[in-house]
C-alpha cells in the first residue's frame, strides 16, 4: 500500500498499511542520515514551512534538518500565540505563508484541530506537528520505528503508557497506531489524568490500569510521558512529590516488565519525577535512539507530502 | 382589513381542534373559524390554504437577535425577517446584549426596533442579574412594566443556589418565569464539547453531561423550595430529562424546551473540528440523543425552541477552542422539527403544541397560541409535503453559521401572518386571491 494523502494530520485516520509504508520509507531514509554526507536531492527546489504556534526545540529542529537533509529549502516561523490576540488570524498567517507557494507547512499549535483547520481552508500540504492535545503522528511514527528497530516488528507486543495521557497528543496518537498494528497498550497514570472512559479511545487492543504497576505487567515497551504542566490550568494531582513517588517509573517497576523490555520518552523529560535518571540513562532507555529515528520519519513524511514522490515519477516517465 | 385562510386543515391543540376550517381574520385577532361550507364574506382577502396545516402561530422562547450591541451579527430586524421565514410568528429575545437587557430602557428600546421592523412579534426577555453577571438581581418588576415576558441569564448559568433563590422569589411576585441555561460552571469550565469518546478522541476539552445534570437537579430543588416557575433552557442530556420528570411527578412548575440540533447531531460529526457544530449546551452522544427522542414523545419536552445564536462568518473561522458558541436556527427549526413527525416520533398534534400551545402558557402570553376567538391573528401554514432543501446563501438572517446547509427536509412553513398581515408568503405558493374567486371556485 502507498501513501497517498495530501496531509498528515493524525494517526488515527491511517490504515495499517498506510503507517506501514511510511514506517519502510522511513527506513530507507535511516541510512543517510548515518553517511558523511548527509543529503540527497530529493527536494530540491522545494519549500517547506516549519510554522510553530508553540515552542519546541526537539520536533522543529528535526523536520528542520529533515528537510534540509532531503535539499529542500526550511524556513522556520515561530509565532507567539499571543499575537493572535494581536489582530493575525491563523487563518490569515497561512494565506500569507501560502502566497508565497511553500510545497508543505509543518504546523504545531497550542489548540486542537488548527491544522485541520488550515488543511481545509488552505492549499499546501499539512503536516500536524502536535496539534494541542490531539495528535502528534510524527511522534508516533519514530517510536514505532524504533520498537521495529530493537523488536523486529510491533504486532503482538504490549506496550505499557504511562503518565498524563489525558492531555498527552504523543499517547493518543501511540495508541492508534500500536493498536492498529497489532499491539495490546495498557495505560496508567492518576486517575484525573488517565480516566476510565479513556479505554473507549479504540475499538479494541487498550486496556486502563489503575496502578502502574499493572500496566507494566510483562510489558515489552514501557513510554513514559511528560508531566504537562503548560495543558494543566487546575490540580489534577495534589503535589509533585506524590506524583513521583506514586506514578514515577523507577527501577523496581521493570522487574515487572519482560526481561528484554525496552523504555522510551518523547522528551523532554522531568528527571526524578516521571522518571528516575537510571533508567532514563541505563542501557534498557532508547530516548537518544528516538530522537535519531525523529529525524528519518520525518524526512519520509517530507518526501511522501513535498513532493519528492512526484518527482521521482515525473523524472522515470520523462 | 380582513382575511380568510380558506381550505385549509386547522390544528389547534388548545381548543382540541383538528379539522378542515376557514380562518376568518378582522382587524388583527381572530374573527372565527367557520365551516367549509359556510359562505365567505364578499370583499374580503383570501388566501388559498388548500392542502396546507393552518396553526396558531409558532412561538420561539429562546433567541439572540444581538441588538443593541452586536448588529454585525444580527439586528432585530434582520432576525425578526428570519423568524417569519422560519414559520415563527413570535420571538422572545435573550437579554445577553450589550449593553445586557436588564432595565426598563433596553427592553423598551427592543420593542420599539422590533415594532419599525413590522415582521414578528419580539417579546424581550429580562436578565435575572445584572449584566447577567450573577451577583445581584435586575430590576425585574420595571422590566416586566416594559413589557419583558420571562427573565434568563442565558448563555450564563446562574452560578449560584443562593442567588437563584432569591431570583426565583422574586420572580415568583410579578408571575415571571425564571429561565436558567443549566451548566455547573466548576465541571464544564473551559470545556467547548460534549465530554465522552470523540472529546479524548479530538484532544478537546469536554463539558460533562453531568455539568448540565447536577445544575438541572438544583434548579428542580429550588423550584419545589420557592413555588416559582421554572424553565430549563436548551435541555440536552438524558439526566436532565430523568431530572425534569421526577420533579412534575412532584408536581413542581418545571418546564423544559429543546433545540433542534441537539436531537439532529451528535458529537460525532465534530471529527473535522467544524465551528458551526460548536454550541453550549453541546450535541451530545447518541444515548443523550436517544433520551431527547424519547422526551419529545412522552411529552417530558414541552417547547421546541431555536436557540438562534448567530455569529459572523469571522469569529467562527477561528480555532475551535477560539470561536464563540452557537448557531443560527430560525429558518430550520420547522423544518428539522418535522424531521421527528416524519420519522414517527411524534405527531402534528405534538408539533403545534411544542411550537405553539406549549410556548404561549410557558410564558403566558395572552391570547396567543391558540386560534380561539379575539385571539391575536399569528398564523403558522405548514406544508408537510414541501421538499426542499437550506440554501444558507438565501437565509435572511445577517449570519451564516449553520451546519445545516444544504440539507434536504421535508415539510415547511410556507406562509407567517403576524396579527392578521401576511409577513412572509414561500413565493412557491403564491395563493392570494379574493372572495369572489373563491366562492366561484368552490361552487
Amino acid at each position: 500500500m502507498n501513501f497517498n494523502r495530501k496531509h498528515l494530520l493524525g494517526i488515527r485516520e491511517l490504515e495499517a498499511g498506510e503507517i506501514t509504508h511510511l514506517l519502510d520509507t522511513a527506513e530507507t531514509f535511516r541510512d543517510i542520515s548515518r553517511r558523511e554526507i548527509k543529503k540527497v536531492p530529493a527536494l530540491r527546489g522545494r519549500t517547506v514551512i516549519n510554522l510553530f504556534f508553540e515552542s519546541s526545540t526537539r520536533t522543529r529542529t528535526s523536520f528542520e534538518i529533515a528537510a534540509k537533509r532531503l535539499s529542500a529549502d526550511a524556513i522556520n516561523i515561530s509565532v507567539s500565540t499571543s499575537s493572535v490576540s494581536k489582530g493575525e488570524t491563523l487563518l490569515d498567517t497561512a494565506r500569507n505563508l501560502e502566497a508565497m507557494s511553500p510545497d508543505c507547512i509543518v504546523v504545531r499549535h497550542s489548540m486542537a484541530g488548527a491544522p485541520h483547520h488550515l488543511a481545509r481552508m488552505g492549499n499546501a500540504p499539512i503536516v500536524n506537528a502536535g496539534d494541542g492535545s490531539h495528535e502528534h503522528p510524527t511522534q508516533a511514527l519514530l517510536d514505532a520505528l524504533t520498537i521495529r528497530e530493537y523488536k523486529g516488528h510491533i504486532e503482538g507486543l504490549r506496550v505499557a503508557i504511562l503518565g498524563d495521557v489525558l492531555h498527552s497528543r504523543v499517547a493518543r496518537s501511540n495508541i492508534h497506531l500500536l493498536t492498529k498494528l497489532g499491539a495490546t497498550v495498557s495505560i496508567a497514570g492518576p486517575g484525573t489524568l488517565v480516566p476510565a472512559e479513556l479505554g473507549e479511545l479504540v475499538e479494541q487492543g487498550l486496556r486502563v490500569e489503575k496502578r502502574i504497576e499493572d500496566a507494566i505487567e510483562g510489558a515489552d515497551v514501557v513510554m513514559i510521558l511528560r508531566i504537562q504542566r503548560e495543558r494543566q490550568d487546575a490540580a489534577f494531582f495534589p503535589s509533585m512529590r506524590e506524583y513521583a513517588v506514586h506514578f514515577g517509573l523507577k527501577p523496581t517497576h521493570l522487574d515487572r516488565a519482560a526481561p528484554d523490555a525496552i523504555v522510551m520518552h518523547p522528551g523532554p523529560i522531568n528527571r526524578g519525577i516521571e522518571i528516575a535518571s537510571e533508567i532514563a540513562d541505563g542501557s534498557r532507555s532508547l530516548i537518544l535512539d528516538q530522537v535519531a529515528n525523529g529525524v528519518a520519519v520525518r524526512m519520509a513524511v517530507l518526501y511522501l507530502l513535498a513532493g519528492g514522490g512526484r518527482a521521482e515519477l515525473e523524472e522515470k516517465g520523462h | 382589513m380582513k382575511l380568510l385562510i380558506a381550505n385549509g386543515y386547522v390544528i389547534d391543540p388548545a381548543q382540541g381542534i383538528n379539522a378542515g376550517k376557514n380562518l376568518l381574520i378582522e382587524e388583527g385577532r381572530v374573527a372565527g373559524l367557520l365551516d367549509r361550507s359556510e359562505q365567505a364574506p364578499e370583499g374580503v382577502e383570501v388566501l388559498d390554504a388548500t392542502g396546507l396545516i393552518v396553526c396558531p402561530g409558532f412561538i420561539d422562547l429562546h433567541a439572540h437577535l444581538r441588538e443593541p450591541g452586536a448588529e454585525y451579527k444580527e439586528t432585530i430586524a434582520t432576525g425578526a425577517a428570519a423568524a417569519v421565514a422560519g414559520g415563527w410568528t413570535t420571538v422572545c429575545a435573550m437579554p445577553n446584549t450589550d449593553p445586557v437587557n436588564d432595565s426598563p430602557a433596553v427592553t423598551r428600546f427592543i420593542i420599539e426596533q422590533a415594532q419599525r421592523a413590522q415582521l414578528a412579534n419580539v417579546f424581550p426577555i429580562g436578565a435575572i442579574t445584572k449584566g447577567c453577571d450573577g451577583r445581584e438581581l435586575s430590576e425585574m418588576g420595571e422590566m416586566k412594566s416594559a413589557g419583558i415576558v420571562a427573565v434568563s441569564d442565558d448563555g450564563r448559568p446562574v452560578p449560584t443556589a443562593g442567588i437563584m433563590r432569591r431570583a426565583m422569589e422574586y420572580a415568583r411576585g410579578f408571575d415571571l418565569t425564571v429561565v436558567d441555561h443549566c451548566q455547573d460552571l466548576s465541571l464544564s469550565a473551559g470545556g467547548v464539547m460534549h465530554e465522552g469518546r470523540w472529546s479524548l478522541i479530538l484532544g478537546l476539552r469536554g463539558m460533562p453531561a453531568a455539568a448540565e445534570d447536577v445544575h438541572v437537579i438544583r434548579d428542580c430543588v429550588l423550584a419545589k423550595l420557592t413555588g416559582a416557575s421554572v424553565h430549563i433552557a436548551h435541555v440536552s442530556t438524558r439526566g436532565a430529562l430523568d431530572a425534569i420528570r421526577r420533579a412534575r411527578e412532584l408536581g413542581l412548575p418545571v418546564t423544559c424546551e429543546v433545540a433542534p440540533h441537539h436531537w439532529t447531531l451528535t458529537d460525532e460529526a465534530l471529527a473535522d473540528y467544524d465551528t458551526n457544530i460548536k454550541m453550549s449546551p453541546p450535541v451530545r452522544s447518541r444515548d443523550h440523543v436517544a433520551a431527547l427522542l424519547e422526551g419529545l414523545r412522552d411529552g417530558t419536552i414541552d417547547a421546541i425552541a431555536t436557540d438562534h445564536a448567530p455569529h459572523h462568518a469571522d469569529e467562527k473561522a477561528l480555532e475551535f477552542d477560539q470561536a464563540p458558541f452557537g448557531i443560527t436556527g430560525l429558518e430550520t427549526a420547522v423544518g428539522l422539527a418535522f424531521d421527528l413527525v416524519n420519522q414517527g416520533v411524534i405527531d402534528l398534534d405534538r408539533l403545534v403544541s411544542l411550537c405553539s400551545t406549549n410556548p404561549a402558557r410557558i410564558f403566558s402570553l395572552q391570547d396567543r397560541g391558540s386560534l380561539s376567538d379575539n385571539a391575536h391573528a399569528d398564523v403558522t401554514i405548514l406544508d408537510p409535503a414541501c421538499e426542499w432543501v437550506f440554501d444558507v446563501a438565501s437565509s435572511k438572517s445577517k449570519s451564516r453559521n449553520t451546519p445545516f446547509h444544504g440539507r434536504s427536509m421535508t415539510g415547511a412553513a410556507v406562509a407567517t401572518i403576524v396579527g392578521g398581515r401576511v409577513v412572509y408568503l414561500n413565493p412557491n405558493y403564491t395563493r392570494i386571491t379574493d372572495t369572489k374567486h373563491l366562492n366561484a371556485s368552490t361552487k
